[in-house]
């Protein structure tokens, strides 16, 4: 592993984040491939934060940048503690982000489905093993991850239902919600997976978008991370406590699916409590401008997740509640 | 007979069709077994469309030789081949990872569950892929360990070059022939040729293996060519990954299915920047190539080609050698 140590001044004190490459693979036409990590403090591997991996994974992207800017600053403050060890890895995938493409720009494969990789494999394999070698072995890993479906989501913390899964410590993040996904087939390739299996307590952060900044979702999302940092004692940081989480399994939320294709109008955004029966959306005829359908939500509720883009098809789960109990 | 499977709305003026051809014989008693022929699951995989074309020819000249029912899929992802897109446009998703897909699931969901629905009940199912478009792939079936017993024997009279039986793998839990196979429908995966292209030779060769399998399943009378008896191999020690060692772009110094000594060269890895050879890769035991590299740009990884060891070629490799002579 190469590493360029990066030693300057920053508040009258001595920084020392290192800047390290992880992986790297040399280039034909292009710069070399490859995957830089920040690392603060040296000892025990206490917690590892990984952001994008697909090429639009902006939003992901935005959020390291914010978190490496933060702790460098924490750090040259002192606020971090000794014999604890952060790893930033901002993007596991500049390759994708700076051709705009959302998977690997030579065979359109997915890094996070080739968890946890094979050295002696395929490009995206190697890629894999080489960042899971050197991510391994934290206390906590933390992913900045984004859905298959263009949308926005209401902040959270998800976690996969592996049988490792701890949610009272997800809670620490004070997010609005800790989601506990139902383990699927091709969920097992996945970082956050098989950082679990590899008995890394894994947590993927979801903020509101993913191809554009959303200022206001990254700072919640920072927030909370340094929140949970400052809980499990790798820093100190006086911020507020966040939310109570609502712990919610995937599978009880409660979708609204269109029944025809066509123009999207959406009269809520995510966040918004609505009442059975009100009004959440209008699908309009694309050449004649006429409502064709109108969503209405099924139960009290709070939309959790939103369709992101202006058309849809028909039978697509466009919202998706979480149901409001008293 | 063209029928629908199933169909859905898009937004602007248009219905997504999945569609068969149902071919059966003019008296029928009612208890006829039923041939699947599907493909097209991945946009860029061409390979199987002429496979669906001449097999329904082939059968139709000879109508009084059909004893059942031949269901021919030529297109179960319609916009990815029309757009030249792999997997389903619009959702970036891999349509062999959505199955057995679900009756109130979204768009995708609703699709892989229709077209789960209609397969059902098959007596065997073919599922014709083209490897993608990197890759060259000699006529083979490949077939989970978990249902090898049961597959093994349909596939060997397909006339593929080869089985491969694999291991099993979660991941592939989510693919047509692996829902198919776990609920009784026995499904076979042909991976034969190269995406984006229409191999002809490939197509005749297994046309002439689904006719044969119709002939031992009872559905078809008509006289049918004798099938070359396919290496099998169980064993994952049978078979070396070829990876490129280094970024650049691959030429090769031999041809797909060629029997190779240890050591011989299959093709280097050249940068054309600096006119110089960056890499040479190398058989690195005897076998028989039966992938190899199409698509020439290569990163550190990619895959150059897999070969088969020569014990599990066993006659395959003689008869081979012989005809290089």
């Amino acid at each position: 592993m190469l590493r360029a140590y990066l030693r300057k001044k920053s508040f009258g004190m001595e920084e020392k984040m290192k800047k390290i490459i992880v992986y790297d693979i040399k280039g034909l036409y292009r710069d070399n491939f490859r995957v830089t990590g920040y690392e603060f403090g040296e000892g025990e591997k206490a917690v590892c934060i990984v952001g994008s991996m697909r090429g639009n994974e902006v939003q992901q992207l935005y959020c390291c940048s914010q978190l490496v800017r933060k702790l460098k600053q924490m750090e040259a403050e002192g606020k971090l503690t000794k014999g604890q060890k952060i790893l930033v890895i901002p993007c596991a995938n500049p390759y994708s982000v700076n051709t705009q493409k959302r998977f690997w720009p030579v065979d359109n494969t997915d890094i996070n489905r080739m968890f946890p990789g094979y050295s002696l494999g395929e490009t995206t394999q190697r890629i894999a093993a080489g960042v899971f070698q050197e991510i391994s072995e934290y206390r906590f890993g933390i992913q900045f991850t984004s859905f298959y479906m263009p949308g926005e989501f209401m902040p959270h913390v998800r976690m996969m239902s592996t049988g490792f899964e701890d949610t009272e410590t997800a809670k620490q993040f004070g997010m609005p919600y800790v989601v506990l996904r139902q383990v699927r087939p091709y969920d097992t390739t996945t970082l956050n997976y098989n950082w679990q299996i590899w008995e890394t307590q894994a947590f993927s952060m979801y903020t509101t978008t993913t191809t554009r900044v959303d200022k206001q979702s990254a700072r919640e999302a920072l927030r909370g991370i340094l929140t949970f940092m400052q809980k499990q004692g790798i820093l100190k940081y006086r911020g507020h406590d966040g939310y109570v989480s609502l712990v919610v399994k995937d599978v009880d939320m409660v979708p609204v699916r269109t029944g025809r294709a066509g123009l999207f109008d959406s009269l809520v955004e995510v966040g918004t409590e609505v009442e059975r029966g009100q009004i959440l959306a209008r699908i309009m005829d694309a050449y004649e401008g006429e409502v064709i359908e109108e969503l209405y939500a099924p139960v009290d509720g709070i939309v959790f997740f939103m369709h992101g883009e202006p058309l849809t098809y028909s039978n697509t789960a466009v919202f998706k509640l979480v149901v409001r109990t008293e | 007979m063209i029928e629908m499977v199933t169909s859905i709305a898009l937004p602007a003026d248009e219905t997504l069709f999945i569609k068969k051809q149902r071919i059966e014989p003019k008296k029928k008693n009612g208890g006829e077994k039923r041939i699947s022929i599907v493909t097209g699951i991945h946009g860029d995989e061409l390979e199987g469309q002429y496979v669906c074309f001449e097999l329904a020819r082939r059968i139709r000249r000879r109508m009084e030789c059909l004893q059942g029912i031949v269901d021919i899929y030529p297109a179960l992802n319609p916009l990815g081949i029309d757009s030249v897109t792999r997997g389903i446009p619009a959702f970036d998703l891999d349509m062999n990872r959505l199955f057995p897909g679900c009756q109130d699931g979204n768009m995708t969901e609703y699709l892989a569950s229709r077209i789960i629905q209609d397969l059902s009940g098959s007596a065997v199912v073919l599922d014709i892929h083209a490897s993608n478009i990197y890759l060259t792939e000699i006529p083979q079936i490949r077939v989970n360990e978990l249902h090898e017993r049961e597959l093994v024997p349909l596939a060997a009279q397909t006339g593929v070059d080869f089985i491969w039986v694999h291991g099993a793998s979660t991941v592939l839990e989510s693919t047509l022939a692996y829902s198919l196979n776990s609920t009784g429908t026995p499904t076979l995966v042909v991976e034969m040729g190269v995406g984006m292209r229409i191999t002809k030779s490939y197509g005749d060769q297994l046309v002439d293996g689904i006719l044969h399998l119709m002939k031992k399943l009872g559905l078809w009378t008509g006289e049918t060519t004798a099938v070359r008896k396919p290496v099998i191999s169980k064993n994952p020690d049978d078979v070396a990954y070829l990876n490129a060692a280094t970024g650049g772009i691959f030429v090769p110094a031999v041809k797909h299915w060629e029997c190779l000594h240890k050591g011989q060269l299959i093709g280097r890895i050249i940068d054309p920047l600096s006119g110089t050879v960056v890499d040479e890769v190398a058989a690195p035991m005897d076998g028989i190539l039966f992938t190899i590299r199409e698509y020439p740009v290569v990163d550190e990884g990619s895959l150059i080609g897999r070969l088969l060891c020569k014990k599990a070629c066993g006659e395959r490799w003689e008869e081979e050698s012989q005809l290089r002579i």
